[in-house]
């Protein structure tokens, strides 16, 4: 007997620039990574250090965000729903480190 | 229907906010996913904010990155902490394993992304491969993971020698490895962190392999095929993406910082 209930599905052939577009990025992605490590080894301990590590952070997170979870191509009031909210963590960071370094003051 | 005065004008502005379109151009479950992983953002954000207020509270290791050594007097420099790989034990190989495993959630990212194009396309056999090389990745991470663990616990063979007061008089004593009271790396509170942070993501890794593993499960039995779409590998999707994008924070602030 024939499989009558299942439906009749298309399959379309792969979408060979969006794949391209997709490895392009995860290769981005790994040379980020290889930097971070080159940076890890060859740059001293210190602010500058960490802001350069805090920026490709950022970088790498735009990139999996906007491409891989496809936030750049939705509508406009989607993606700042989502990251204006995110102020609040920048607020949160700045405030909280710039305690813990004047706790650290304190005991230091 | 003349017994219905709100009667929505199909095309009209007014259908916009009444259920005829989404306004967001995003499905009800997409979005939700999103507002989720927003909100699971946020709680990420809790623990990594407070690991930078106790961490900037204590004294940094200041001296040359050779002359370093374990102590409670400043919180330790993570190359010196994270240096072991599985089987080759007594090399230094400062960061190597965790670059290991970031290179890992990556590409399970990837092959997640590649399954997610394959179901627009309504190909099941390509969202079954993709699907079953992201189960991978995820589970080689966790067991990388479960061994970084194990090895923190377990501590280096030398161990740490510490000062510290019971009962009121200093005894000297030495400990190996970390738990959530002591920890022969640094301060106890970087242990905590480290168990909570990494624990926590872990644990998203987990419920995302499960997560996985069901879609991959009805893409086989062919429930989405039948539905006529791939959404809900659209939707778990997100989250894979999310784990790994969280990844990425915390292997700049527990690793690489």
């Amino acid at each position: 007997m024939e499989h009558s209930h299942e439906p009749q599905v298309t399959v379309l052939p792969p979408n060979k620039e969006k794949i391209k577009k997709l490895w392009t990025v995860a290769g981005i992605l790994g040379v980020l990574t290889i930097i971070e490590f080159i940076i890890a080894f060859s740059v001293p301990h210190g602010s500058f250090k960490t802001f350069v590590f805090v920026v490709m952070t950022i970088m790498k997170a735009g990139y999996i965000v906007g491409e891989f979870m496809h936030l750049k191509y939705e509508v406009k009031v989607l993606f700042w729903s989502i990251l204006i909210p995110m102020i609040f963590v920048v607020w949160m960071l700045v405030a909280f480190v710039y305690e813990g370094m004047k706790i650290s003051d304190v005991h230091f | 229907m003349s017994n219905s005065p709100t009667a929505v004008v199909s095309g009209s502005e007014q259908d916009l906010w009444n259920g005829g379109v989404s306004p967001l151009n995003a499905s009800y479950g997409k979005l939700m996913m999103w507002f989720f992983l927003l909100s699971d953002a946020f709680t990420f954000s809790g623990l990594l904010v407070t690991y930078g207020l106790v961490r900037s509270a204590h004294k940094a290791y200041a001296g040359a990155v050779d002359a370093f050594s374990f102590s409670h007097a400043y919180w330790p420099i993570p190359e010196k902490v994270f240096d072991s790989v599985p089987f080759l034990h007594g090399v230094t190989l400062p960061l190597v394993f965790v670059g290991i495993m970031t290179f890992v959630l990556i590409m399970s990212s990837v092959t997640m992304v590649l399954a997610v194009e394959a179901g627009h396309r309504m190909d099941r056999q390509a969202v079954e491969k993709w699907m079953l090389w992201t189960i991978l990745g995820g589970i080689t991470f966790l067991s990388c993971q479960a061994w970084e663990w194990m090895h923190f616990i377990t501590g280096t063979d030398n161990g740490t020698v510490i000062k510290e007061i019971v009962g009121g008089e200093w005894i000297t004593k030495t400990i190996y490895g970390a738990n959530l009271h002591e920890n022969q790396y640094g301060p106890p509170d970087f242990a905590d962190f480290f168990f909570f942070i990494t624990g926590f993501h872990g644990f998203h890794v987990f419920s995302g392999v499960l997560l996985n593993f069901l879609i991959y499960y009805r893409t086989v039995t062919g429930r989405y095929e039948r539905r006529g779409h791939y959404e809900m590998v659209e939707k778990v999707g997100l989250y894979w993406h999310f784990v790994d994008l969280v990844w990425v924070f915390v292997f700049t602030f527990f690793y690489l910082v």
